[in-house]
C-alpha cells in the first residue's frame, strides 16, 4: 500500500500577518514556516497504520519552491519515507491539484491524504480536486481512518453528528481534528535520518489559473472592549439588549 | 442562463441558514440577469420546496432516488454538475457547511470553473467578478479574481439575511446517468448529535475555557444556554481534557462559528482559539485576569470569578427575559 501526504509549507500558527507590493503578496519575512497541523495529524495517523503493517511507504509532497524544502525535510524527519516537491510558485489550489494528480497518475498512490483546509488561505479545496482528476472517491474532514487490506472505514464530520463510511482504494481523504490523537514530533534521530532520505523534485505541469488573490487586508481596527463591573452584571444585560441587539 | 444554488435538507426540511444562502444566491442572480434555479436530493414534499419560491427560485430540481438517498461526494457532484450544465448555470452556489465544502472542488473541476470558499458577502464587484474572503484563520482578508466563465461559491454561515422575493416557482423531478463506481464510497452509519443545538447552527454559543476547572461546573453554563436559546462550545483543552464532546471544539483546529452572540468564560483567548471565533458578530468575555488576550478581541468584558459572576448573570438574564 503506497500512500501520498499532502504538505502543506504554511505560517505558523501564532505569526503576525503583514503584506507588501501594494497589498498584493504575503510578506515573508519574519515569518517561521511549519507543516500544516491538520497535516501533521494526518502523517502521524499514517506512522501508526504503517506500524501496524497495513500501508508500505508513505511520501510527502508539495507544491511549492525551493524554499519549501525545508518543510518537506521535516516531514521526513516526523516519519515519512521520501518526499517529492513539484517545482513551482503555485498559483492557486486548482493549480496545486492538478500537480499532485499528475503525480499520482504517474506513480500509482493508493490513498492520498491532505490536510481538510491550509491555514493560510483556507480554501479546502486541493484534496477534493485531486480525486476529480483521478476519478476517485473523495472523503471530506476526516476525523478517523482504519485500514483493512483494500478496504478502508473513515468516519466523517457532518452538521450535527458524524457519518461512517466505508470504501476501497484508491481514495483521497482530507485530515481533521481526531485523524490521530496528538501530531508527532520529530526526534533527533528521525531528523538525522530525514537527511539522506530521497527527496525528488520534478517538473509542474501547465495550467491555467483559474483565481487571482488581488489584495489583502487587514481587519479594520475594532473599539476598545466596554468593562462592566462584576456587581453590575445587570448593566451587560441591558448593553446586549439595546446597544448590541443580540438578545 | 442560470444561478444553481444546492440547497441541502434535513430530513427533509430545510433550515434557516438554507433561505439565506438561497437569498444570497437570488441578489447574484439579479445582478447578473439570471434566474435563480435550486437543487436538492432526497424525499422533500411539494410543500416545503414551494417554501423556496418566497426566496427568488423560479424552479427546484428534486432528486428522489434511493442511490442518492446517502450522500456520497463523488456521485453527488455528478448530479450537480450535470445539472448546471442542463440549466447553462454560469454559478453554482453552496453552503460553506460540510458537504459544500466536500463538493464544489469537485464541481468546480467539472465544470472547468473558478472556485471561490468562503464567500463572507455580495462579490465587490462583478466586472471583474471580485469575492472577499477570510484568509490566514480570520488574521487578514483577501480580494479573489475568479476569471473563469462558469463561477462556483461557497457562502459562509451567518454571514447573509433573508431576503423575500416570492416568485411561482416549479418543481421538477432531476436525474443524471451516474456510473456505479461513482458509489464506492458508502455511508454506513449516521451518528446524530440529538436534542442539542449544533455549535455551527447556533446564533447565540456559550463557550467555556480551562478556567472552568473541572466538567462538572458546566451546569451554570448549560443553565446560561437554555436561557438565550444557545448553543454551547469550548476551547481546545476541555475537549483534549475530555471535558466537553470533542465536537463541541471550536477554534483554528476545531470548528469555526460565527454566531451573532459569542460569550467566552474562563477562555484566555489565545490567537488559535480566536482564529475560530472572530467572526462572531459580538463577543463577550468573562475572566478572573484583566490580562486576558480575549479582552482585546471581545466587544463587552467582565473582569471576574466566573463562578461569581455566571450564577448573577444567569438571574440577571432570567429575569430579563421574564420581562
Ligand atoms: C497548532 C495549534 C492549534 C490550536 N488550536 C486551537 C483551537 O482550535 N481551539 C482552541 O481553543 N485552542 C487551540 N489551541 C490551543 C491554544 O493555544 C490555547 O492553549 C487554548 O485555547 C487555551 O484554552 P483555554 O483558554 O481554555 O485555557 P487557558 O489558556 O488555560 O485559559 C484559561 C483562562 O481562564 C481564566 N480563568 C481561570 N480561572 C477562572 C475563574 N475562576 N473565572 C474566570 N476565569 C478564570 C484564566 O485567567 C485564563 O485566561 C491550539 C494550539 C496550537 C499550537
Amino acid at each position: 500500500m503506497k500512500v501520498l501526504i499532502c504538505i502543506g509549507h504554511v505560517p505558523d500558527t501564532t505569526s503576525k500577518i503583514r503584506f507588501t507590493d501594494n497589498d498584493t503578496k504575503f510578506d515573508k519575512s519574519d515569518i517561521q514556516y511549519i507543516v500544516g497541523p491538520y497535516e501533521e495529524l494526518g502523517l502521524t495517523r499514517l506512522l501508526e497504520l504503517k506500524e501496524a503493517k497495513k500501508i508500505k511507504t508513505i511520501t510527502a509532497i508539495n507544491v511549492g519552491l525551493k524554499e519549501t524544502e525545508a518543510t518537506l525535510r521535516k516531514a521526513l524527519a516526523i516519519g515519512a519515507d521520501n518526499a517529492v516537491r513539484v517545482d513551482a510558485n503555485p498559483t492557486d489550489a486548482l493549480f496545486v491539484a492538478k500537480q499532485i494528480a499528475e503525480v499520482c497518475k504517474k506513480d500509482n498512490y493508493d490513498i492520498v491524504i491532505t490536510g481538510k483546509e491550509s491555514i493560510d488561505y483556507n480554501g479546502g479545496q486541493v484534496g477534493e480536486m485531486i480525486a476529480e482528476y483521478l476519478g476517485v472517491p473523495s472523503i471530506s474532514s476526516t476525523a478517523k481512518l482504519d485500514l483493512d487490506g483494500d478496504k478502508a472505514t473513515l468516519v466523517r464530520e457532518i452538521d450535527g453528528g458524524k457519518e461512517v463510511i466505508e470504501t476501497s482504494i484508491p481514495f483521497v481523504a482530507t485530515a481533521q481534528k481526531g485523524f490521530a490523537a496528538e501530531p508527532r514530533i520529530p526526534s533527533m534521530r528521525g531528523i538525522m535520518q530525514a537527511r539522506r532520505k530521497k527527496l525528488a523534485v520534478v517538473a509542474a505541469v501547465s495550467q491555467d489559473e483559474k483565481t487571482k488573490t488581488t489584495k489583502h487586508f487587514l481587519p479594520e481596527a475594532k473599539a476598545a472592549c466596554k468593562m462592566v463591573d462584576a456587581d453590575n452584571v445587570g448593566e451587560l444585560v441591558r448593553l446586549l439588549n439595546e446597544e448590541a441587539k443580540v438578545i | 442562463m442560470a444561478v444553481l444554488v444546492y440547497t441541502e435538507n434535513w430530513d427533509g426540511k430545510f433550515k434557516k441558514a438554507t433561505y439565506e444562502l438561497l437569498s444570497y444566491a437570488n441578489e447574484i442572480a439579479k445582478n447578473t440577469g439570471n434566474e435563480t434555479v435550486a437543487i436538492t436530493v432526497g424525499n422533500v414534499s411539494d410543500e416545503e420546496l414551494k417554501k423556496l419560491g418566497q426566496y427568488g427560485a423560479v424552479k427546484v430540481l428534486v432528486n428522489k432516488e434511493e442511490k442518492f438517498a446517502k450522500f456520497t461526494a463523488q456521485a453527488y457532484s455528478t448530479l450537480l454538475a450535470d445539472a448546471a450544465k442542463a440549466q447553462s448555470a454560469n454559478f453554482v452556489i453552496f453552503a460553506n457547511s460540510y458537504s459544500g465544502r466536500a463538493l464544489a472542488p469537485r464541481v468546480s473541476v467539472k465544470l472547468d470553473a473558478s472556485l471561490a470558499p468562503g464567500a463572507i458577502q455580495l462579490p465587490t464587484s462583478y466586472e471583474p467578478f471580485v469575492i472577499k474572503k477570510k484568509a490566514y484563520s480570520g488574521k487578514a482578508f483577501v480580494d479573489y479574481e475568479l476569471t473563469g466563465d462558469v463561477k462556483v461559491l461557497t457562502l459562509n454561515q451567518n454571514s447573509f439575511k433573508i431576503v423575500e422575493d416570492t416568485k411561482k416557482i416549479v418543481i421538477e423531478e432531476y436525474t443524471t446517468d451516474v456510473a456505479d463506481n461513482e458509489f464506492v464510497a458508502k455511508v454506513v452509519d449516521v451518528q446524530k448529535e440529538t436534542g442539542k443545538l449544533s455549535v455551527t447552527d447556533a446564533e447565540i454559543l456559550v463557550s467555556g475555557g480551562r478556567g472552568l476547572k473541572g466538567p462538572e461546573n458546566w451546569g451554570m453554563l448549560e443553565e446560561m444556554a437554555e436561557i438565550l436559546g444557545a448553543g454551547i462550545c469550548c476551547s481546545r483543552p476541555v475537549s483534549d481534557l475530555d471535558w466537553r464532546p470533542h465536537s463541541e471544539h471550536v477554534g483554528q483546529t476545531g470548528k469555526v462559528v460565527a454566531p451573532n452572540l459569542y460569550i467566552a468564560i474562563g477562555v484566555s483567548g489565545a490567537i488559535q482559539h480566536l482564529a475560530g471565533v472572530n467572526s462572531s458578530k459580538v463577543m463577550v468575555v468573562i475572566n478572573n485576569d484583566p490580562e486576558a488576550p480575549f479582552f482585546e478581541a471581545a466587544d463587552y468584558g467582565i473582569v471576574g470569578d466566573a463562578f461569581e459572576v455566571v450564577p448573577k448573570l444567569n438571574e440577571a438574564l432570567k429575569n430579563f427575559k421574564a420581562s
